[in-house]
């Protein structure tokens, strides 16, 4: 694997232009883990504990 | 400051000492397991095969809890911080975050481990992996468990600690490499199952040793499903980075879009957790709103993030074939393919496997009415091994042969033999998942040890093609075992008996140079492939994973029908 070999470097951009958006947040390492960590958070396990939570006791 | 650097003179890679060292550790350590639990593995197939039926019922259960463990936390994970090491520091060519806090993550994962195996050895613990409640282990199972995760976790952060490093020091120019930024969605997903496995198990050990009166089964089984669904998810992100690593090893071949693999991966970050409801779709106390939207409209996103990088690896493979000159045909660059190199032969079975097996039953068992037929029976193994074992495990495999030879500085033992090690675990493992979802199709329970039912208070016999199924899952264990044997064998050889290859290692260089982007394709895809489509083959193949999957999907929706005599 040398330096230029394929799939192990990232997008040839030149450097004098602007950084697209999307590129912007997915050269954000703790930008993608709080959404990484949030998304799922809310759908499955807030959303999900709050249906449990709301069951009526039995007596 | 002394020169910590190191290129390997075969692949170029440029090695850090310490990561090289923490690499290797993590690797050896996986493999010690993967032949424990491989092993353990054999015993579970030879019980289940009812005319061997090795094992007393008490013995079966604890063989399984420890085959579960073992193979799918200890061995995956083991290798996927090894992977993570490897992805940020050596690609990058960067030095590794602290060291030292690495190796405390090593030895707290290893002493863990070894608790909750000594755990189930003691008997007390043959909860089965999932160690559902109020079903009690004993504490030092649950305690085990929680310190492999804090190493584990310890271990993501210094892969994130690596990716600063590197940053900072300008080891690399423009984006991280796409195979850098899959370990990173690896990464992300790793720390959500385990703060998950932390939201539960803690609980749990503190009801196991007394301090907390009950854990609700129900919040057990959500919680515990957001950490044991996303583990798996860690593999799938781990073993597609490994894919587009080995495409690029072996035929220097280029993603076909960066941007739409990077988007893929995304997608994996977003959603694939989400996923985790399909394992609660017979649960009450959950709704379907919950259920339909996690395991559909969520799932589905990244079930189409897999089906991108099911398309890209083996794309970008066929254009550089193609280029190379094995332009003919749909299928040249195929046939010419190196079939016989374990590198190549082990990471494309494992992409078939996971794409044709796994893939194809896990999306038509995710769907809420489907799932009822086949919930909690012998298919669901048959899934899992096509995607943990095929998928993750055969990837995994065969970037070893690549390298721990570069690490250890040694030759591959057993070259011939080598050869055969990923058509044995592969072939023997993919028939063991087409049995296991046969019998489980015919209603065949998992984790049951009796198929008979003897002294059962009602009568019920299986039919004679269930019983059949089950033998021939078995035959096909000794084949996969086989497989993993010889991996086994292999790796431990060539560490302690390969022939040392070259020089040896020097650590010449303080700072590495530069790692730079690629440079921009020239010449275009122009004069290769069939009419407008650059990788006609992957098209084709593509077209035909579809096929089946629907004709699969209409089948099971079928058979529902029939079940429900609905007329
Ligand atoms: C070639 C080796 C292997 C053989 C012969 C084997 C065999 C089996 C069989 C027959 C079962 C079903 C038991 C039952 O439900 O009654 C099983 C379960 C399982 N296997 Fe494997 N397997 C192998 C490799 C692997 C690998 C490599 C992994 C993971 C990376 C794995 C993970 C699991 C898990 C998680 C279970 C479920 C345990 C449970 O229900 O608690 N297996 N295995
Ligand atoms: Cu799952």
């Amino acid at each position: 694997m040398n330096q230029n070999d394929g799939g192990k470097a990232g997008a040839g951009q030149a450097n004098d232009e602007p950084v697209p958006a999307m590129q912007r947040v997915l050269d954000n390492p703790f930008l993608l883990l709080f959404l990484g960590i949030t998304v799922p958070a809310v759908f499955y396990i807030i959303w999900g504990v709050m249906e449990i939570a709301n069951i009526p006791i039995g007596r | 400051m002394k020169p910590l650097f190191r290129t390997c003179p075969k692949s170029g890679l440029v090695l850090h000492r310490d990561a090289e060292n923490l690499i290797k550790a993590n690797a050896v350590a996986a493999v010690v397991f993967l032949a424990v639990g491989g092993l353990l593995g054999l015993l579970v197939a030879l019980t289940r095969w009812p005319s061997v039926h090795l094992l007393d019922a008490q013995r079966f259960y604890q063989v399984l809890t420890g085959h579960g463990v073992v193979t799918l936390l200890v061995w995956v994970i083991f290798f996927e911080i090894a992977v993570l090491y490897f992805c940020s520091a050596v690609l990058l060519r960067c030095r590794i975050a602290m060291p030292r806090v690495a190796w405390t993550a090593f030895v707290l994962m290893l002493v863990g481990a070894a608790i909750t195996a000594v755990a189930i050895i003691q008997g007390g613990s043959s909860v089965m992996m999932t160690s559902y409640v109020p079903m009690p282990a004993s504490p030092l199972f649950y305690l085990g468990l929680i310190l492999f995760a804090v190493g584990a976790l310890i271990g993501c952060f210094i892969f994130l600690g690596t990716l600063v490093i590197a940053r900072d020091e300008r080891t690399y120019e423009g984006s991280i490499p796409l195979v850098t930024f899959g370990a990173l969605s690896a990464c992300i997903i790793a720390i959500f199952t385990i703060a998950s496995g932390a939201i539960i198990l803690i609980p749990t050990f503190l009801w196991s040793v007394g301090y907390i009166g009950s854990v609700d089964p129900l919040m057990y089984r959500v919680i515990w499903w957001a950490m044991g669904h996303s583990s798996q998810q860690i593999n799938v992100a781990a073993h597609v980075s490994v894919w587009y690593a080995i495409a690029a090893i072996v035929f220097g071949a280029k993603p076909l879009s960066e941007k739409v693999s990077r988007g893929a991966f995304l997608l994996y970050i977003l959603f694939i957790n989400l996923a985790s409801a399909h394992h609660l779709l017979v649960d009450p106390g959950v709704g379907s709103e919950w259920k339909i939207f996690n395991t559909s409209y969520a799932m589905y996103l990244a079930v189409l993030a897999s089906l991108v990088h099911g398309l890209t690896v083996p794309g970008s493979i066929e254009v550089a074939q193609r280029k190379k000159g094995l332009n003919g045909g749909l299928f040249e660059w195929l046939r010419k393919a190196p079939w016989g190199n374990p590198v190549f032969s082990g990471m494309f079975l494992s992409l078939v496997g996971f794409g044709f097996i796994g893939g194809i039953s896990g999306v038509v068992m995710g769907v809420e009415q489907i799932n009822f037929l086949v919930h909690n029976t012998i298919y669901v193994p048959g899934h899992f091994h096509g995607t943990v074992a095929i998928g993750t495990t055969l990837a995994f495999m065969a970037l070893s042969f690549w390298l721990v030879p570069i690490l250890f500085r040694r030759e591959l033992i057993w070259p011939g033999l080598a050869k055969w090690q990923p058509w044995l675990f592969g072939i023997g493992t993919a028939l063991q998942a087409f049995f296991m979802m046969g019998a489980g199709t015919l209603g065949v329970s998992r984790r049951h040890w009796d198929i008979a039912f003897t002294d059962a208070l009602f009568d019920w016999a299986y039919s004679g093609l269930a019983y059949t199924m089950m033998a021939l899952n078995g035959m096909s264990a000794l084949m996969a075992v086989t497989g993993g044997l010889l991996f086994v064998l292999i790796m431990v050889g060539t560490i302690f008996f390969g022939r040392p290859s070259g020089v040896p290692a020097e650590y010449s260089a303080q700072r590495p140079a530069t790692l730079l982007p690629p440079a921009p394709e020239t010449g275009g895809h122009a004069g290769i492939g069939m009419g407008w489509l650059v990788a006609p083959g992957t098209f084709v193949l593509a077209m035909f994973l579809l096929v089946i999957f629907v004709v699969y999907y209409v089948i099971n929706y079928a058979y529902l029908a029939s079940l429900w005599k609905i007329s």
